[in-house]
């Protein structure tokens, strides 16, 4: 490669690199609204159900969690949740035992099917919990899961 | 500072499926520096969304719960090759991620 041809090319990517970060000022985070702050500071399930408004959560078998019966190390346990309760719209998540219960919220929208496969962490040997919106009702599902080492402080 | 998002999209049909690995901490506020011994400050993803062509399909609250390097994985429907994939986070110190790809050809 001659001189010009490679100043050239750094060039492009000189230029492609400063547009990719132009577009990204321009186009702020959308949707990126709330943040339950309530829910998330509760120190026990109740309170964390409570406050994120699914106390009367429904039991229902169409919820599906898949989880390992026995985790080894609580900072990564694997979780999957799908809910086949005919329109759900929002899946919520809590493991009854951590200092903060409350795990996360996950929002489906535009064609995304009510289904989440993730990692969280787990302080101790507990209940996890997994509530499903649909129709503007609640539905919960819960599995047992047995940590052998916690993970929140690590 | 840029903590890098790896995306790996699949279709198959019309069905998109996104899996994504995000360099984050995770911090619970409850770890101590082995060097330190200073408990290390809580630093965590707060919001989380993910879009296909330019509208939301996933938007998350998060726990200092969700795992150090949160991996999600996720199924949309109504894709097609080409639609660009986006990922875009914010945390509880206001630092913020994003990056995006494009849907391959099925197969």
């Amino acid at each position: 490669m001659n001189r010009s041809a490679d100043r050239r090319s750094f060039l492009r990517v000189w230029v492609g690199g400063a547009a990719v970060l132009v577009l990204g000022w321009l186009q702020p985070l959308r949707a990126l609204a709330g943040w339950n702050k309530a829910a998330f500071q509760a120190g026990n399930i109740e309170g964390a159900i409570r406050h994120a408004g699914v106390a009367d959560a429904t039991p229902s078998e169409d919820i599906v969690i898949k989880a390992p019966e026995i985790a080894e190390n609580g900072a990564q346990v694997p979780i999957e949740i799908r809910s086949n309760i005919p329109g759900t719209d929002q899946i919520l998540v809590f493991s009854d035992k951590n200092v903060q219960p409350y795990v996360g919220l996950f929002q489906f929208s535009n064609g995304a099917e009510p289904f989440i496969s993730t990692r969280i962490k787990m302080g101790d040997t507990s209940t996890l919990r997994a509530v499903a919106r649909a129709g503007g009702r609640y539905y919960v599902k819960t599995r047992d899961v047995k940590v052998t080492i916690g993970g929140c402080g690590t | 500072m840029t903590r890098p998002i790896r995306m790996r999209v699949r279709l198959e049909g019309d069905v998109a499926e996104i899996r994504a690995l995000i360099d984050h901490p995770m911090e619970t506020g409850l770890r101590k520096d082995a060097r330190t011994g200073q408990l290390v400050p809580l630093h965590f993803i707060q919001n989380l969304t993910v879009s296909l062509d330019g509208k939301p399909v996933l938007e998350t609250e998060w726990g200092q719960a969700m795992a150090r390097n949160p991996y999600i994985q996720l199924r949309v429907h109504g894709a097609k090759a080409d639609d660009e994939v986006t990922i875009e986070w914010v945390d509880n110190q206001g630092e913020r991620g994003r990056a995006s790809t494009r849907v391959p050809p099925p197969g």
